[in-house]
């Protein structure tokens, strides 16, 4: 890195922070696209499968994903609080409600461990005996089942190592009162796993 | 075009010769300066690029008697394979955008950097990994892939070689497409110099800016396809498995709902190349300045929505087929739009023929055939006929090759100058030019003839009926190497050896030829104030007006 590059690295000699956020939403956008390719996949072959993506849905534990929807809106919500806390200037209260998100978001995780480990022990998996002598409706569903929500379950960790990184910028003092757009990024990413799992909770708990 | 003053002083060092926080190649590699990554894209392209090259040469050599002429028939299907994924994602996707975009487009809206500089080498770096993963997968156990580029399922699925590097390779090198796409978009809305309007950019960075938006739009797609093919070979979920239900042409619309704009990702920016370049060397504004402005969003636009026209023949519904063929034509609007305005340029322009102005005028010529023939594979009753024949490769070679190709190949003679700060030997540039439209043509051309006799494309073996015109197009493509090797060997040689080029060596009027060659590190000692379009040659053209 050359010495005037650094400097412009560090924000072009002057702040722009609308840029910034500019280029987050972008980056959001194609997250969603990448999901809406999944979504596409999903409304496919639940229309040519409506009945066995009906039955499948029903080996689904609804009160566990209901337990985790409410877990990933309340990170929602102490996320957006932490932002509000840094534009008070309260650096440690931010620190610590992005530190509530980061076990929220791993609590999440676990939940997910059991839920699939379930499914495992009862052999609900892809290439499983049990799971291929069922229609191909049935499989379909839960190998979208395992993709979707796997996709969904890898964005909560890199959220998870973003929030942390976040947490390390607001101690060293990188995220301030006045500067702030690193966190409002990060914030943006994770309502991002929130909302995605707004629609993969009806779709694959909620709709039998 | 700007009022200000520009301070081209002479004290301050080029970018190459600043001091840097690293010493040696590490000066380079971690180097978040636009030019310097600019410069990297252009090294490790240009590797690619020839890997592929020799690839395609191989194939000529091997189509020149039916039967086996140098390798065996499962070493021509990775040859295929490997040439169409090294052409399209390592070259001609990252070529005019991630190069000369990376280093000129700053320049030319009269910034400093882009406005992400360290994303900015974390995509070099992507494209750097996804292309060493691609080279990987040919000497890992198990043979390079063989599915061809497009990785249709169910083979893609069921074959043993190594096609989950291959797809690891894709899909890298989409996420590196994809920072850049971005990263251009916010640089060109937050960054322009004051006065620099939307109207007075200049038109290479619209046509950025059009691709840029298909970048992001399309390529998350095709990412998330070839993740599913690659979760359907490891864990057999069953989404394209027809034994298991899934559907082997969901995965076509898929592929080819990025694929086909991603077409609009390689050319786009040639035709950006085209525009820039020609009212330079024709000494005349360009004409219809918002028209081919508009014709790049509206190439980009309408593109998203023709992806089906690659999959006539699968069986899709009547209407489906009609609408899809309908908005292909629709394509040939805008695209003739610029055509016309580029012939209008010239018109009554004071021409100097230079080496760029050559290129360009080979490629409007070839991209006028790539046009047409597309313009007939668009159409249902040839398709039928046509599809999967040598008349498609030789459409997309005459629109990829002949256009953005020697788009890129007048692009870099073009900046070569300003990039290097040295000029090339204008003899042997001349000669190669000759040599690789001849070459190209002679390559090409009887791929239409052979194509539309029904020669299938991806073939190993060929009825003799088909070996003159294969023995012809092997000669096309002895010419072209001969004439490539020239204008690399030219453009080497003149690193060192070439004339020092000035400022501003072709009279053109944009920003990027305002500051010194090679441009210093912010390359703008001031932030220029813009006061008019892009490219103002009144002067020339009002000599014009008075010699009449």
């Amino acid at each position: 890195m050359t010495s005037g590059a650094a400097a412009v690295a560090q924000g072009h000699g002057h702040r722009d922070d609308v840029g910034a956020k500019l280029g987050m939403w972008l980056f959001l956008f194609t997250e969603l696209i990448l999901f809406g390719g999944m979504f596409i996949v999903y409304a496919v072959y639940r229309f040519s499968h409506p009945t066995e993506f009906h039955v499948a849905a029903t080996e689904l534990d609804t009160l566990v994903g209901t337990i985790n929807t409410i877990i990933l809106l309340t990170s929602s919500l102490t996320v957006a609080m932490s932002i509000t806390a840094i534009q008070k200037g309260n650096k440690w209260l931010s620190f610590t409600l992005v530190g509530f998100t980061v076990m929220l978001a791993l609590a999440f995780l676990v939940n997910k461990y059991f839920e699939w480990g379930h499914k495992f022990e009862v052999g609900l998996y892809p290439g499983s005996a049990i799971l291929l002598n069922k229609p191909p409706g049935e499989i379909l569903y839960f190998g979208l089942y395992y993709v979707m929500t796997g996709l969904h379950a890898l964005h909560v960790i890199i959220g998870v190592v973003v929030l942390a990184g976040m947490m390390m910028f607001i101690a060293k003092d990188k995220i301030t009162r006045h500067s702030y757009v690193r966190l409002e990024a990060g914030g943006l990413y994770w309502h991002l796993v929130d909302i995605i799992w707004i629609f993969l909770f009806p779709l694959f708990y909620l709709l039998h | 075009m700007t009022t200000s003053a520009f301070v081209t002083e002479a004290t301050e060092p080029d970018f190459y010769h600043v001091r840097t926080k690293h010493k040696g190649i590490l000066a380079w590699v971690l180097s978040t300066d636009h030019k310097r990554i600019g410069i990297l894209y252009l090294v490790t392209m240009a590797f690619f690029f020839l890997t592929a090259v020799l690839l395609g040469l191989l194939m000529r050599l091997e189509m020149l008697t039916p039967g086996k002429t140098i390798v065996e028939p499962q070493a021509y299907n990775t040859f295929f394979t490997l040439h169409g994924i090294m052409m399209i994602f390592l070259f001609i996707i990252p070529g005019l955008p991630a190069v000369f975009g990376n280093f000129m487009m700053p320049i030319l809206i009269g910034a400093k950097d882009v406005f992400f500089p360290r994303l900015n080498l974390l995509s070099w770096w992507l494209f750097l990994i996804g292309g060493i993963l691609a080279l990987v997968s040919v000497f890992l156990p198990g043979g390079a892939a063989d599915t061809g580029w497009t990785f249709y399922v169910p083979y893609s699925v069921r074959t043993t070689t190594n096609v989950l590097p291959a797809l690891l390779a894709a899909f890298t090198l989409g996420f590196s497409s994809i920072l850049t796409g971005l990263n251009f978009i916010t640089t060109i809305h937050r960054m322009r110099a004051p006065g620099m309007s939307w109207f007075r950019m200049p038109l290479f960075v619209w046509s950025l800016y059009a691709t840029a938006w298909i970048q992001v739009l399309a390529t998350p797609i095709v990412g998330i396809t070839l993740l599913l093919v690659s979760l359907e070979r490891l864990f057999g979920v069953g989404i394209f498995d027809p034994a298991l239900g899934g559907d082997p042409v969901l995965y076509q619309h898929l592929f080819w709902i990025y694929s086909h704009p991603a077409v609009y990702i390689m050319i786009l920016p040639g035709l950006g190349v085209v525009s820039e370049i020609l009212p330079v060397f024709a000494r005349r504004t360009i004409f219809g300045y918002k028209f081919i402005a508009y014709s790049s969003l509206a190439i980009a636009f309408v593109g998203s929505l023709v992806w089906a026209h690659h999959m006539f023949t699968v069986g899709m519904s009547n209407t489906g087929v009609f609408v899809f063929s309908f908005l292909t034509f629709l394509v040939s609007i805008p695209s003739a739009i610029k055509v016309f305005n580029w012939i209008a340029t010239l018109y009554k322009g004071s021409i100097e023929v230079e080496v760029p102005l050559l290129f360009i005028l080979s490629f409007i010529a070839q991209f006028c055939i790539g046009g047409f023939t597309g313009l007939m594979l668009g159409t249902l009753a040839i398709n039928i006929h046509v599809q999967d024949t040598y008349f498609v490769v030789g459409h997309f070679h005459y629109v990829m090759f002949g256009g953005t190709g020697f788009g890129l190949f007048a692009a870099m003679h073009y900046w070569y100058p300003k990039m290097f700060g040295r000029m090339y030997k204008k003899g042997p540039a001349v000669l190669s030019w000759l040599l690789l439209t001849i070459g190209f043509n002679v390559l090409y051309f009887p791929f239409f003839v052979m194509g539309y006799l029904g020669m299938p494309r991806r073939y190993y073996d060929y009825l003799p009926e088909f070996q003159t015109s294969h023995q012809i197009s092997t000669l096309g493509s002895w010419i072209l190497i001969v004439g490539l090797v020239i204008m690399i060997a030219n453009l080497l040689i003149s690193l060192r050896k070439g004339r020092r080029a000035e400022a501003n060596p072709w009279g053109g009027e944009t920003l990027e030829w305002k500051v010194p060659s090679p441009p210093p590190l912010e390359n703008f000692h001031e932030i220029p104030v813009i006061t008019t379009g892009p490219y103002d040659y009144s002067k020339y053209e009002r000599v014009v007006q008075e010699a009449k």
